[in-house]
């Protein structure tokens, strides 16, 4: 039997557990309400903690003088297509890996591990070179073909993590019932993980939504550039108009709101599996 | 159950019996399956970082292609002569260590606060979580605007707390820029620390607290003798996969201060990014092997330490 949390313990936790929260809820409000706030009152001391007076101008002036619809589309083009191309090859992969033992088994999951580890970083010029020579520049598809392989090793590895929880008798059944392996797989395991490959699909898509150094490298046309790409470019040395720049935040920021609160106990239940990626 | 056990065992032997026969099926299905992602990640990782060491051994500027000759261990030269790089390096180090402390202590404190269910604690935890769903590019403007030296809501607060008389420049003057990025990241990080910690708490068996209320020890004696102990490998690689991961998280730092103020807050990654910016690929390419030299041998040092404990133990 544990001893009952004395109340002063009980409400010293509750203190603090409120601060945090404050602390980490409160930068999201400011700039939602920055976003709001008519550009005299953004760049007036003493601050407003409420927007006197809301507006949408923010809004209006990113969608209308800049071309940011179509950065949104192009986002959700590219990180639609690399999160389903990469959970794909995850759970065909994760399955191998989950269910046989073959040689090269081993230094296969090593080598997926170790692409988490190295930075990417040392590969940005060479990439550079490679989708240069492809003639792949400026094209969403040379960004949907490195975000894939970027990804490949973390959907194989966490899809790996799903399937040893799914019991082997499952497919065994199904195919002494005279499937293939194949199909025993996508029609009866695969099902029973839709959870995991929804989180899987979610975090491949939250990454290429988020990810920022490739897509300046690469991407330079306006028909072609994704919201990271044109938010750094609002970005000037000395200055950054922080209306339309606070409004570029708060819209970008939303899918992954809305997709994280789907699948955020999935994710944690597969980060926490084993698999490897801050 | 006991239906699902015979077709179980049944479905193994079958299985088994047939896997002779099955052989050259099988190895196809498996190279099948494997191909797509191999074929990605040897092309577009493992392709690119090779030629990137590469490159590292050559005169490679993106603007002048017309001769890239090896030139031996010039880019590396030119890296350690560099100043700047030096900073970055100095950097580094202590951004990785006063963010990961930061991030761990905060982490396990609120992993320590979350382990027991209370009433609400999902919400809670979707409302705690949620920076981690961000990108770095982003935290950075939300923090560079809250750290404005004239409009941000930091200043206005500690001025309004009696804090401070004057606004600070807290991402304009070197002195402070340091530390305004590392205040940030740990921010950001907490919630990694506390999901994985949470996770393993939660693993702990319950049987090992009632023993030990048994036996009367205190609460801060079961969280060093069993809670800790408990943890203890999650612990070892959470940590190490956190150092690897803050060392190469150059995205908040770009867009908080682009390694400014006069290369004040350049880290190892940032500093090689701008090399790759410059067109100056040799010169990248030996920041990244030298990056990549760093991480291994921390990690063998560092993995090597924590396992000459657990012998010890």
């Amino acid at each position: 039997m544990r001893h009952p949390t004395p109340l002063i313990a009980r409400i010293a936790k509750a203190v603090v557990l409120g601060v945090w929260l404050l602390i980490t809820v409160f930068p999201l409000y400011w700039i939602l309400v920055t976003s709001l706030k008519p550009t005299a009152e953004i760049f007036a001391v003493p601050l407003r903690y409420l927007p006197g007076s809301a507006t949408l101008e923010h809004y209006r002036e990113l969608f209308s003088f800049s071309s940011f619809g179509g950065y949104l589309r192009n986002s959700l083009i590219v990180s639609l297509v690399s999160g389903a191309v990469v959970t794909a090859i995850g759970v065909l992969g994760g399955y191998v890996l989950a269910r046989f033992h073959f040689p090269g088994r081993g230094a296969l999951m090593l080598a997926y591990l170790v692409t988490q580890m190295i930075p990417l970083f040392i590969a940005l010029g060479p990439l550079y070179l490679m989708m240069s020579d492809l003639g792949l520049l400026n094209q969403m598809s040379g960004l949907m073909l490195v975000y894939v392989a970027m990804l490949v090793p973390f959907s194989t590895i966490i899809m790996r993590g799903f399937y040893e929880r799914v019991p082997v008798a499952l497919e065994e059944a199904a195919m002494v019932d005279g499937c293939s392996r194949l199909t025993a797989m996508l029609r009866v395991v695969v099902p029973v993980m839709l959870p995991g490959i929804a989180a899987t699909f979610i975090f491949g898509f939250v990454q290429c939504w988020n990810e920022l150094f490739l897509a300046i490298a690469f991407i330079d046309s306006e028909e072609t550039k994704t919201i990271p790409v044109a938010m750094n470019s609002f970005i000037t040395q000395y200055d950054i108009d922080w209306g339309p720049m606070a409004a570029a935040t708060v819209v970008s920021i939303l899918p992954t709101l809305v997709l994280f609160s789907f699948a955020r106990r999935y994710i944690v239940e597969g980060l926490t599996s084993g698999a490897v990626k801050g | 159950m006991t239906v699902v056990k015979e077709i179980g065992s049944r479905g193994r032997t079958a299985a088994r019996a047939a896997r002779p026969a099955f052989d050259g099926r099988r190895a196809r299905f498996i190279a099948l399956c494997l191909l797509p992602g191999v074929v990605f990640v040897i092309a577009f990782t493992y392709y690119p970082m090779i030629r990137g060491g590469v490159i590292a051994f050559q005169r490679y500027n993106l603007f002048d292609l017309t001769a890239t000759p090896f030139v031996g261990l010039e880019n590396f030269r030119a890296v350690l002569t560099d100043d700047q790089f030096w900073t970055a390096l100095g950097n580094t180090g202590i951004w990785v260590v006063a963010s990961l402390t930061g991030q761990l202590v905060l982490g396990f404190g609120l992993a320590l606060l979350l382990r027991r269910h209370f009433r609400g604690r999902g919400l809670y935890q979707a409302w705690v979580f949620f920076p981690w769903a961000m990108s770095g590019f982003l935290i950075g403007l939300l923090w560079r605007w809250m750290f404005n030296g004239e409009f941000g809501v930091v200043n206005d607060l500690l001025i309004k707390a009696g804090l401070v008389d004057e606004p600070i420049g807290f991402l304009s003057s070197p002195g402070w820029a340091m530390t305004s990025i590392i205040v940030a990241n740990i921010w950001y990080g907490v919630t990694f620390f506390a999901i994985m910690i949470i996770a393993a708490l939660q693993s702990v068996p319950q049987e090992l607290y009632e023993a030990a209320d048994v036996d009367g020890a205190s609460r801060i004696r079961q969280f060093v003798h069993v809670t800790l102990p408990a943890i203890r490998t999650t612990l070892v690689l959470i940590v190490l996969l956190r150092v690897i991961w803050i060392l190469n998280f150059p995205d908040l730092i770009y867009s908080m201060t682009g390694g400014g103020p006069a290369g004040s807050t350049h880290i190892a990654t940032t500093y090689l990014i701008e090399q790759v910016q410059n067109g100056d690929y040799g010169k990248a390419g030996a920041v990244g092997i030298f990056v990549l030299g760093l991480l291994l041998s921390f990690s063998v040092f560092y993995l090597n330490a924590t396992r000459f404990e657990k012998a010890r133990d």
